[in-house]
């Protein structure tokens, strides 16, 4: 049993990297547990995503739009200053925060959009959480001239102001949900309503690597460009793999992105999940460290819940990773122990925000400010030829607010 | 064992009528008055009993119910104690048939093997598992049917022919028709959609077809009872039991029996004041 401590060297004479199967799972979790009215819709998304890529022409104008709409490929950073500052191994960073919307997530959007365009879909949903994946994908639909609405937490809605504002903007109409926890499951639980109500003109826009099948794969293959980006990059500026990939887990979209393109590499793999208040407590997201195999938004997957198999709420000072739950495809590379999964507290994350600013002159999100919390324990204790590369998934100008308000600063 | 649902859908037929099935959330608004609730259906005249197991994020629901699950939840129900609630009904009332339904996450964290034992132990005849599809329900099926539980799947408007099949494979008891793409308690289906739905559902399997979603009224109660088998009428009733839980409603084991005497009223009475007119016919 690999630990920590002693994490696993994958010399994989099997490819990780052919999931999942024909039914949508990933060894024991993922499939597509949804109500009957969706299952013909699923169905039907899958076959529209297999005729994509079987089309050049989709590709094409992937490729295209990430090229020129999104501002990729999205550059590959020595951080020299933290780097030093932590005198051990080499650090970049994958720099997805400069992306167009200022996240990972237009990737995936961009992806979705065709396939909603292949299907000749006329009205676009999504939810979102911290609010990055609703910018998204109400900028996508504002490209498509295709009406939106975006389904959002009322509590988050209250954290990520900004983000709001953004999508009223960009003409989405953005519709706060007040039940339950009032953040991302409950956003998911109302589009998939939504979705069910208006089954024949609409297309929704997950926006992370969950739910049922096919979503988790086709957001995982839009999400990879990514991890294959960030191959060739290091290949060209230190002439070999990285040692170590590490990214923040909420959902996982940008994790799978990222290390997908590697699971087949002697490259150790470290997801940081969010521990909240700690793991300890009941005030935590980590899904992996403190969940159990559950179904729930149309997949098994692990989940934070009670002994009845009641959905925990789950507590993040990041809106993008207060998730109770887990993309499949994760959970599987948690349980064959390919993936080393390691969590960074509120606290932590804090932190590592604040000294990325002052080190590096960059504001990340609060997301991958966990992931720099994971790098801060482990590149000390790395020799300095080693090579970490981690993804920074978004960058914090949405965080402003929560962060102002943590550090005890009125603005 | 006898076979409850079947004998209540023989009787109905025999009467030339629609069976009334009620759905309460079990445990809403709480454990205490629950039985009661239970016991008003009946006595209203509800032929068929689903029980809604508690989730606390019932993704097909409306508002009603997501509220009842709510109230239930809060007031501390678990599937031991819905079962519990089974096991008590079934001792006073040996006849009318019990089917749960609900989410699979809870049944998940139970043990499907035991709770399919458990199930059969206390009294119930079947599940609806809204989140199963036919694709999924490998866990629970082989389990309900060595039990002798009765494993109801749904039928939606996006079921199609080439997906019909897959659906009726495995389904016993009765076919659950979805009147209307959406959620519970919202939208209502045309009479004539509903018509052609049931011919066309009928045309492809011996099971009786209920249809629900969207019915809250006598009238409409009535309307759907010409064609269908059964009449599920849930969202309207959980509604009420809301309005107790809100104090607004006192005497509520009285007022849902009141409320469900005259859907059965409605129901009962729909193929007498309805002209006749075979569903293929009208499908036609």
């Amino acid at each position: 049993m690999a630990t920590a401590a002693d994490p696993p060297r994958y010399h994989a004479r099997i490819s990780l990297r052919t999931g999942p199967d024909a039914r949508g799972h990933f060894g024991a979790f993922g499939g597509r547990y949804v109500a009957e009215t969706l299952m013909p819709l699923i169905l039907e998304l899958e076959v529209a995503y297999r005729a994509a890529q079987a089309d050049p022409a989709f590709a094409a104008e992937f490729d295209y739009l990430l090229k020129h709409y999104v501002g990729r490929p999205s550059p590959l950073y020595f951080a020299e200053r933290l780097t030093t500052a932590l005198g051990g191994a080499k650090i970049y960073f994958k720099r997805d925060e400069l992306n167009h919307t200022g996240a990972h997530k237009i990737n995936n959007c961009i992806g979705q959009m065709l396939l909603a365009r292949r299907m000749g879909k006329t009205r676009i949903i999504a939810e979102t959480g911290a609010g990055q994946h609703g910018v998204a994908t109400a900028t996508v639909a504002a490209r498509a001239g295709l009406p939106c609405t975006i389904y959002m937490g009322a509590r988050d809605i209250a954290r990520q102001a900004p983000n709001v504002f953004r999508m009223k903007l960009l003409g989405a109409e953005v519709r706060a949900v007040t039940s339950g926890s009032q953040t991302l499951k409950d956003a998911m639980n109302d589009a998939l309503r939504d979705w069910v109500t208006n089954v024949h003109d609409t297309f929704y826009i997950i926006g992370t690597a969950a739910g049922p099948h096919p979503y988790p794969e086709l957001v995982r293959d839009f999400q990879s460009v990514i991890g294959r980006e960030a191959r060739e990059q290091i290949l060209e500026a230190e002439g070999r793999l990285p040692d170590m990939l590490v990214a923040a887990i909420g959902g996982g979209s940008n994790a799978i992105g990222l290390f997908h393109p590697f699971l087949d590499d002697d490259v150790r793999l470290v997801g940081v999940e969010a521990a909240g208040h700690g793991l300890s407590t009941d005030k935590h997201a980590a899904s992996l460290a403190g969940g159990r195999p559950g179904v729930l938004h149309g997949n098994k997957t692990l989940l934070l819940q009670d002994d009845d198999g009641q959905i925990a709420e789950a507590h993040s000072i990041s809106a993008g990773l207060d998730y109770p739950g887990i993309g499949p495809e994760h959970a599987w590379l948690h349980s064959i122990g390919r993936v080393e999964y390691q969590s960074a507290t509120d606290a932590e994350a804090l932190a590592s925000f604040q000294r990325l600013c002052t080190l590096e002159g960059i504001i990340p999100a609060l997301e991958p400010a966990h992931a720099i919390a994971a790098i801060e324990r482990m590149a000390p204790t790395m020799s300095r030829d080693d090579i970490i590369v981690a993804n920074l998934c978004g960058r914090g100008d949405k965080d402003i607010f929560t962060v102002a308000e943590a550090l005890g600063f009125g603005l | 064992m006898t076979d409850r649902l079947a004998s209540r859908f023989a009787a109905c037929v025999r009467d030339n009528r629609a069976a009334l099935v009620t759905f309460v959330t079990a445990g809403d608004p709480d454990l205490d008055r629950a039985p009661a609730i239970l016991a008003a259906l009946v006595a209203g005249g509800a032929d068929i009993i689903e029980l809604g197991m508690p989730f606390t994020d019932p993704m097909a629901d409306g508002p009603a119910i997501q509220d009842g699950n709510l109230r239930s939840l809060t007031a501390g129900t678990t599937l031991t104690a819905v079962l519990a609630m089974v096991t008590a009904f079934r001792a006073k009332d040996a006849t009318t048939p019990l089917i749960l339904m609900g989410y699979f996450n809870p049944i998940l964290a139970y043990g499907p093997e035991r709770f399919a034992a458990d199930a059969a132990a206390a009294g119930l005849d079947g599940t609806i598992v809204v989140d199963l599809p036919p694709e999924e329900d490998g866990e629970l099926s082989p389990l309900l049917a060595t039990h002798g539980l009765h494993n109801v799947r749904l039928a939606t408007p996006t079921t199609d022919a080439a997906r019909l099949p897959t659906v009726l494979s495995g389904a016993s008891g009765f076919l659950y028709y979805v009147a209307v793409a959406g959620i519970t308690g919202a939208a209502s289906a045309a009479d004539a959609d509903v018509a052609a739905a049931v011919a066309r559902l009928k045309a492809a399997t011996d099971l009786p077809v209920a249809v629900g979603f969207g019915i809250k009224t006598p009238v409409q109660a009535a309307a759907v009872a010409v064609h269908a088998d059964a009449v599920v009428v849930g969202s309207a009733i959980v509604a009420l039991i809301g309005g107790a839980a809100a104090g607004r409603v006192n005497d509520l084991p009285e007022q849902v029996e009141a409320f469900v005497a005259g859907l059965a009223g409605a129901v009962r009475g729909a193929r007498r004041t309805q002209p006749t007119a075979s569903p293929a016919e009208i499908a036609a």
